[in-house]
């Protein structure tokens, strides 16, 4: 479960402060598909990487499973990422020049996982995201944007994280292609129970969360509850 | 993460450029390669000065006339140019000094030399049977000079192989020939061994005569140009070198011993202040190697702060999926190090073959010693820490969101 009170992140530009979010306050419960959604600028990313722990809010207190993630230290970071979280960025999700499975599988690596064990923990991940067998020992620069996506979501998932957050996922994929994507996040939070969390702008990707946010110039415009599109 | 991840991570990072690695990895190949070479030719400069300077006795003391001067300068004094010392001052200390093997006085100086129409210049020593013993020299064909020759002041000749190439041609017996030394005929009795050895200390390129003909028919007074003295062992030649000096100041009537008119040098002196020149030389190439060591290691410096700059947002999503500071502080010193420990390695082969066709083909003497290998390969991996560890841990202190929006 996720729950974030009044949190604010504040940069500095020159003399005057910029709120990138402000007062931002939400729960999101287990098993939850979100999307959030909002035109650019308006903090989207700033909220994924403090929710996805890679980066800690100015003001506000955000609790991770009950733990208070903002004031920790830059490896007890690394650790909540290792153990409890899944990332999909929109580029640059691969390492370049090395196998799918060696980029699947790198998140064990750091996890300390055996390596006779990695092997079969990063196919059951890559079968999970319908990716076929004869793709494993592709180079990931050999892959097309679809493919690139669903590898990505496989080393999201590889670590059993609870909680997976994309940043438009989609964003450089074409409609077909996105939708596949789409339907891959769906699958896993409806068979597996997986909390999503996804950003993007598109309206007809946002259709196939339970949830949708919008926040504009870093505050909370609206939150709704919608029928999921399936 | 484990060791074998991190060689796993090295190997690709290296290997995705390969022409890059190689190239810093040659500057390393370059620097120790060169600091290899040019510590075993100081190392083999070195030794053969040794073995020329060991090659002319054994404990052996030489006294000249004239001032007293540091032994290393004696090489260039100009021997003999002062007249002070005589046949007397060898026969006194033969007779009142123990701890003597044997002493030979010798008279020496460079003339011109014929023999049927060939002629060259060289070193002509009149001196005493003793001279062998005191000098090591052994005989490949004929005889020394006989106690025999010495009293009759024959005109008889021992030479050197050197000399007897000039002459006669190699592999030829000159014994019985005649050769004319100044104009003056002399019969050839003997003909030295080899003994190798260019230069200083050199005794192919000699003839001997007796130490009377030399006196009256060359020299054509009582002076001798030095004393060469053996002590019985290596202990004894200092005590024996300061019984000579005594003895001789006294002789001479010289109560300040810094006046005296003659000199002693004793091999073990010579020895060592060749030594110490040596090794100054051998630092010395060392260092002027050791400067491109260092500029190998800027170069390993260089790639790798390219290399973080390039992969930063390589890190930025490592660290998204867990890696932590020292993960990544390992796996770009690792970098490093591999590129220091693989430049070390292949230099260390290569300057020991360059060191080893530079003997084999007799261009110089060069000898490759263990602690060299050690000291570049300790050299090479330190290097390897020191220009890896700043990059490493700018890698690793990169901020991951920074390094994910990084374009
Ligand atoms: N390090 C920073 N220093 C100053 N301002 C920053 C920094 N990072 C982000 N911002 C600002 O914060 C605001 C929110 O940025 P953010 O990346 O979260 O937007 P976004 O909603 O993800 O936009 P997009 O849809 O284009 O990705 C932007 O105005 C951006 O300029
Ligand atoms: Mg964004």
């Amino acid at each position: 479960m996720i729950e974030s009170k009044n949190i604010s992140k504040i940069y500095k530009t020159g003399e005057t402060d910029f709120f990138a979010l402000k007062n931002i306050s939400f729960k999101i419960e287990d098993g939850e598909f979100v999307a959030i959604m909002g035109p650019s600028g308006s903090g989207k990313s700033t909220l994924m990487h403090i929710l996805g722990a890679l980066d800690t809010p100015s003001e506000g207190k955000y609790f991770l499973d009950g733990q208070d993630v903002s004031t920790l230290s830059d490896d007890e970071l690394a650790d909540i990422r290792k153990s409890k979280i899944g990332f999909v960025f929109q580029v640059f999700n691969l390492l370049p020049r090395a196998t799918v499975l060696r980029n699947v599988m790198l998140p064990l690596v750091y996890a300390g996982v055996e390596k006779e064990t990695r092997k079969k923990v990063a196919e059951k991940a890559m079968f999970a995201v319908g990716l076929e067998e004869d793709h494993f020992y592709h180079l990931s620069n050999q892959l097309s944007g679809g493919q690139t996506q669903r590898v990505a979501i496989a080393r999201a998932l590889v670590n059993e994280p609870s909680l997976i957050l994309a940043d438009e996922p989609t964003g450089n994929l074409d409609t077909k292609t996105g939708e596949i994507v789409i339907q891959t996040f769906q699958k896993l939070n409806l068979e597996q129970g997986k909390t999503i969390i996804l950003i993007t702008h598109e309206q007809e990707v946002a259709q196939y969360a339970k949830r949708i946010i919008h926040i504009r110039d870093g505050q909370i415009i609206d939150d709704k509850k919608t029928e999921m599109k399936k | 993460m484990k060791i074998g991840d991190i060689f796993e991570e090295t190997y690709s990072a290296l290997s995705s450029n390969k022409i890059r690695s190689s190239l810093t990895i040659l500057g390393i190949v370059i620097g120790i390669a060169s600091v290899i070479i040019l510590i075993s030719i100081g190392q083999g400069a070195s030794g053969s000065i040794q073995s020329n300077i060991e090659s002319i006795g054994s404990n052996l003391i030489i006294v000249s006339p004239g001032v007293q001067r540091g032994a290393g300068t004696m090489v260039s004094s100009g021997r003999g140019s002062a007249k002070s010392l005589k046949l007397t001052d060898a026969e006194a200390i033969a007779s009142e000094i123990s701890g003597i093997k044997a002493v030979a006085a010798e008279v020496s100086g460079r003339y011109q030399i014929t023999a049927k129409g060939q002629n060259t210049n060289t070193t002509v020593d009149g001196t005493v049977p003793d001279y062998a013993t005191v000098r090591n020299l052994e005989i490949e064909s004929g005889s020394f000079l006989s106690q025999q020759n010495i009293e009759n002041a024959s005109k008889v000749a021992v030479i050197g192989p050197s000399v007897r190439d000039d002459l006669f041609g190699e592999d030829v017996d000159p014994v019985g020939q005649t050769i004319k030394i100044n104009k003056i005929q002399f019969k050839i009795i003997g003909l030295t061994k080899e003994k190798g050895g260019a230069g200083f200390g050199s005794q192919d390129d000699m003839i001997f005569i007796p130490i009377s003909t030399a006196q009256r028919f060359l020299s054509g007074n009582e002076y001798v140009t030095s004393i060469n003295v053996a002590a019985v062992d290596a202990e004894s030649t200092s005590i024996v070198q300061q019984e000579i000096t005594d003895l001789l100041l006294e002789k001479h009537n010289i109560a300040d011993s810094t006046l005296a008119d003659f000199s002693t040098m004793n091999q073990a002196d010579l020895l060592s202040s060749a030594t110490s020149i040596t090794d100054t030389l051998t630092m010395l190439l060392g260092a002027v190697a050791g400067i491109s060591l260092v500029v190998g290691g800027i170069g390993i410096m260089n790639m790798m702060l390219t290399s973080v700059t390039e992969r930063t947002k390589e890190i930025g999503l490592r660290k998204a999926i867990g890696a932590k500071r020292k993960d990544i502080n390992l796996q770009f010193f690792t970098e490093a190090v591999s590129l220091t420990f693989l430049g070390g390695a292949i230099g260390i082969l290569m300057g020991w073959s360059v060191a080893f066709i530079l003997t084999y083909f007799n261009i110089l003497t060069a000898s490759v010693s263990l602690s060299s290998v050690l000291l570049a390969f300790g050299v090479s991996t330190a290097i390897g820490i020191i220009f890896g560890y700043y990059p490493a841990r700018r890698a690793s202190q990169l901020n991951p969101i920074d390094a994910l929006r990084y374009e």
